[in-house]
């Protein structure tokens, strides 16, 4: 699927863009977004620096272990496959966290510490259960304090730029839900062809 | 909005706090654990370069915004509002488009007005699907997503139709 999308995007794109008469534009676009991802993953480089070496340091003085302890038993029944301490749950647990408080930046380098676990743990190149589930709940965003948001609304003069903070979360725990759903039920669409 | 600026130094101040106290060599570990950053970022890439190309090209040359002229219809239908249309259909694609149509929403219908509301909340509750499944999925080199792309994407619909659903309700 992701084969097709990724290459049908291009081919529309390019064959639109014959007939639009903005090859033009196309062609400025594909060497401005090079760069713009080789900017992308400088800015990360460093963010995944500062964050994965405070990370291995409440690794170390088992501040992770304290976190999954602490939730597991509303974690491990989200992610079944992961067994009872294993690394994987502090960092998805940390992952949640950060996102819970709208630090996105310390988000990510938790949550590809996690999925490097899960890919130990699952031994294939292939995506596993517990790493379908847990980009479920990434991308489905589970946000109490949408920072971004905020700050355009204050910036373009709101009378109250966090009324919407009440809404995002009834909103993301809706979707959050939704995708739990959804994930368990391919889960289970997988599990009666025998692919798992 | 004073009490963002307080969590990251406070998370600092604990891990350290609690390290130097177990005795963990703090700086080691700090520097240990960095290294793993390079590693994650370089392989991380061709993935991003391949998706964020591909997806430039299809906005650039106008197919993006044919194909939302295309499905307007269908908003009616719904009972979208036609203005919040574009911004359902990029969040999933482009972080940087959707925020771009978000600043631009807010500045045109201003912050406290129903599509100012809409836009806001379909801003905060949902993420950039294809954004996080490159990065998550390319920093430990899967290449095959299996089911995750259609988890995420439903997830996305949901979540906007989630959106409209409770802001009619709670702002209108």
């Amino acid at each position: 699927m992701v084969n097709i999308i990724w290459s049908l995007l291009a081919v529309i794109g390019i064959v639109f863009a014959a007939f639009n008469g903005t090859m033009g534009e196309v062609n400025k676009a594909i060497f401005s977004t090079i760069d713009d991802a080789i900017m992308i993953t400088l800015t990360m480089m460093g963010v995944l620096i500062f964050w994965l070496g405070l990370t291995r340091i409440a690794e170390e003085a088992g501040l992770l272990r304290g976190l999954a302890t602490l939730f597991r038993p509303v974690v491990q029944r989200i992610f079944p496959d992961i067994p009872k301490d294993h690394p994987a749950m502090g960092y998805i647990l940390s992952n949640m966290t950060a996102n819970l408080f709208g630090l996105g930046n310390a988000a990510t380098p938790m949550g590809l510490k996690a999925m490097k676990e899960l890919k130990q743990l699952h031994g294939k190149d292939t995506a596993s259960r517990s790493m379908i589930t847990f980009l479920a709940i990434n991308t489905s965003s589970i946000t109490l304090i949408p920072t971004t948001v905020i700050a355009i609304r204050m910036k373009y003069g709101s009378v109250d730029p966090t009324a919407v903070v009440g809404a995002a979360i009834i909103a993301t725990t809706i979707s959050t839900t939704g995708a739990l759903l959804i994930d368990r039920y391919f889960y289970w669409r997988r599990y009666r062809r025998g692919a798992e | 909005m004073s009490i963002s600026i307080w969590i990251i130094p406070a998370i600092i101040l604990l891990i350290l706090l609690t390290a130097t106290y177990k005795r963990v060599p703090t700086y080691e570990k700090f520097v240990e654990g960095g290294k793993e950053g390079i590693d994650i970022a370089i392989s991380l890439l061709p993935f991003l370069i391949g998706m964020m190309v591909s997806i430039a090209i299809f906005r650039a040359s106008g197919a993006m915004e044919a194909f939302i002229t295309l499905v307007k219809p269908l908003t009616v239908l719904l009972g979208m509002p036609e203005e919040i249309l574009p911004l359902a259909l990029v969040r999933p694609l482009s972080g940087t488009a959707a925020l771009g149509m978000t600043s631009e929403l807010i500045k045109t219908y201003g912050p406290d007005s129903f599509i100012g509301y809409l836009a806001s909340v379909m801003q905060g509750s949902t993420d950039t699907t294809f954004y996080i499944l490159t990065v998550y999925f390319g920093a430990v080199g899967i290449k095959k997503m299996g089911d995750a792309l259609k988890v995420g994407l439903a997830a996305d619909m949901i979540g906007i139709i989630a959106s409209i659903i409770v802001v009619t309700i709670l702002f209108s």
